[in-house]
């Protein structure tokens, strides 16, 4: 998809070679490093700007990037259509909370035992779903999202029923002067930095060509080497790992977990950020967690009546004008307007 | 021994919805190869256009005809209109356009009507039919009575018509149908207005039983998706035994295993889905598909 943007084997005149060429070209390759440090700086000044309910909502946008970048791993690069992510979400969620509330461990540990036991349990569906492709896949993800639940509400002893636990946010360490939102906010910050530089170490190499070419043609795959189910499996398994990352750290930034949360329309809601944000894209997981998470309220602002018939209508709208996602139109646009082959690589 | 019989025939009852509903999802999915998450809030709009003609007076089989009509019209311009600007697109953007359809019914209905629920008449007499000491639902029988008979046409219509026969071609082999003159393109937006139909049909034999509100096709709509995953996508007759599957199974289950009641009910059918595809990932009745490399 936005992985094959490059255009640098385009032919080009002999006389528009050169410093026509050369300048963007060289603007191009510092662009992305530098944007990107811009990035860094804005999210981390962010706090000293806006705050309250606000900051609670960019720290949301954070953790759905983490979400959505699992997702984007597992649907995007892999072709795994999973419509049960919220399932994992949730288990991560309930996972730093129980940890929290019931054994009083630090709200440190739990981010990576939620981790943990994510990357167990997306394995081990991993392992069956091998058999499973496209629709059917679709489906058994969707019943593992409509199952989750209720399966909570059962275990009432641990995850507290259908009235879900109460935690208290963490307050900041070493003496720091900043609020519980504003720290949680930069704890979400630095978990969110590290799963992208690996995600992105781990997609732009070999194991993300391999990914790619399972996605593409398994069966060629198989044939170069590439050892599918092992790699699917633990596609999955890494993809709901850092789902459920996002979600303890959601446990976090709301203080506050419920069975229903984890509902059907969570996983939908995550399918529909990977494919509006960019299909197959790092920086797509970012545009699709701030379409996830600005769009539902611009669409309450437009129509108190029918908000969710607003969003359905942009959701549709995106797709007949940017069927790659956003991801893939900034990516196709950017080649249009420098015209030559500097447009590599920058659609992730 | 009464008490299984009658749950046997409750059980009848449910799965004759789950499998008309099931019955629009493999229509639309053999026509288009395409899954509809909107079928369910279709049906839904359907039947609250229904409730709308009824409240002004209308007699109900008038109003039944009426809403199928207007369904199927309705399917066939959505086609047309919404789905066919994306038709050669990735699988995943037209599931998102149906999800969008999804929200956007939903939202509409709750707009216009509110969330409130409302009760829908059923067509067939209240007092209940007993043999022996079962007791059968007059409106139960008559909703496996509809469903059947739907089943008949839907049979005849696509054995033994030409439409019928253009359509099974187009959904097999969109190119060689095409070469041969057939309107592949309409054969999909009929294939839509078929469903819708059919959606509707399921939709006013659900609602007496679960009353009209805009959220009413949630649960019923996983259990069709439950229902044709273990008949098999790609056979209208494995949709229908498995909605009467799925409905019996959940019954029995619910009622003679006690740890899970009426709380985990919804999980027995998913777990029925995760079975079915581990074992027999085709389902029931479907064949499987062999793909060229």
């Amino acid at each position: 998809m936005a992985a094959r943007g490059g255009t640098a084997a385009e032919p080009k005149p002999a006389h528009a070679a050169g410093a026509a060429i050369s300048a963007p070209a060289r603007a191009g390759r510092w662009l992305g490093p530098i944007a990107l440090v811009a990035l860094i700086a804005f999210a981390l000044a962010l706090p000293a700007f806006v705050s309250g309910f606000r900051l609670y909502q960019f720290t949301q946008v954070l953790i759905y990037a983490i979400a959505l970048l699992g997702l984007n791993m597992l649907t995007g690069f892999n072709g795994q259509i999973s419509l049960g992510h919220g399932a994992f979400y949730g288990i991560g969620a309930y996972t730093a909370a129980i940890m929290m509330d019931r054994w009083n461990v630090s709200y440190v540990w739990t981010i990576p035992t939620a981790g943990l036991i994510c990357l167990i349990v997306g394995f081990l569906f991993g392992r069956p779903a091998l058999r499973l492709e496209g629709l059917y896949l679709a489906l058994a993800t969707f019943s593992l999202a409509l199952a989750v639940p209720q399966v909570l509400k059962y275990f009432e002893e641990w995850t507290g029923g259908s009235q879900g636990i109460v935690l208290t946010k963490p307050m900041a360490p070493f003496g720091l002067k900043l609020t519980e939102d504003q720290w949680v906010y930069l704890f979400t910050l630095g978990v969110t930095l590290v799963l992208f530089a690996l995600a992105w170490n781990l997609l732009r190499g070999r194991v993300g060509r391999a990914l790619v070419a399972i996605r593409d043609n398994h069966i060629a795959a198989e044939a170069m080497g590439i050892n599918n189910a092992l790699y699917k499996s633990v596609t999955f398994g890494v993809s709901a790992a850092y789902t459920g990352i996002a979600g303890a750290l959601s446990a976090l930034a709301v203080a506050f977990v419920a069975p229903d949360t984890f509902n059907v329309f969570l996983s939908i809601t995550l399918l529909t950020g990977i494919v509006i944000g960019g299909f197959a894209t790092i920086s797509g997981a970012i545009w699709g967690a701030l379409f996830i998470q600005f769009v539902p309220n611009w669409a309450q602002d437009i129509s108190k009546a029918a908000p969710w018939a607003i969003f359905g209508l942009f959701l549709i709208g995106f797709m007949y004008v940017m069927p790659r996602g956003i991801a893939g139109f900034l990516h196709m646009l950017w080649i249009r307007l420098s015209r030559s082959a500097v447009g590599r690589g920058k659609g992730r | 021994m009464d008490i299984l019989i009658q749950q046997v025939v409750s059980g009848l009852a449910t799965g004759g919805i789950y499998a008309s509903l099931a019955l629009a999802l493999v229509m639309i999915y053999q026509a288009t190869d395409v899954v509809n998450f909107a079928q369910g809030e279709m049906a839904m709009f359907s039947t609250y256009l229904a409730w709308s003609m009824l409240q002004a007076g209308l007699p109900y089989w008038v109003a039944f005809s009426a809403t199928v009509t207007i369904a199927f019209v309705g399917g066939l311009l959505l086609e047309r209109i919404v789905i066919r600007p994306v038709e050669g697109a990735p699988v995943l953007t037209i599931v998102i356009v149906t999800l969008g359809l999804l929200v956007i019914f939903n939202s509409v209905a709750g707009w216009i009507y509110s969330y409130i629920q409302k009760p829908f008449p059923s067509p067939f007499p209240s007092t209940p039919i007993k043999i022996g000491n079962v007791v059968f639902g007059a409106h139960d029988l008559g909703a496996i009575g509809i469903t059947l008979l739907v089943l008949v046409l839907l049979f005849l219509f696509f054995r033994f018509t030409t439409l019928g026969l253009a359509m099974r071609a187009a959904a097999q082999n969109p190119v060689s149908s095409r070469l041969c003159g057939i309107r592949v393109s309409w054969m999909l937006g009929l294939g839509w207005g078929l469903a819708a139909a059919f959606g509707a049909v399921a939709g006013m034999m659900v609602a007496p039983v679960v009353f009209l509100d805009p959220n009413m096709m949630g649960g019923i709509q996983l259990y069709a998706f439950a229902a044709a995953t273990v008949g098999g996508f790609s056979s209208p007759v494995g949709a229908v035994v498995g909605g009467i599957l799925v409905g019996v199974t959940e019954n029995l289950v619910g009622t003679y295993v006690s740890f899970i009641g009426t709380e985990l009910k919804l999980t027995v059918a998913l777990a029925m889905i995760i079975i079915v595809l581990l074992v027999r990932p085709t389902g029931l009745f479907g064949r499987t598909v062999v793909k060229r490399v």
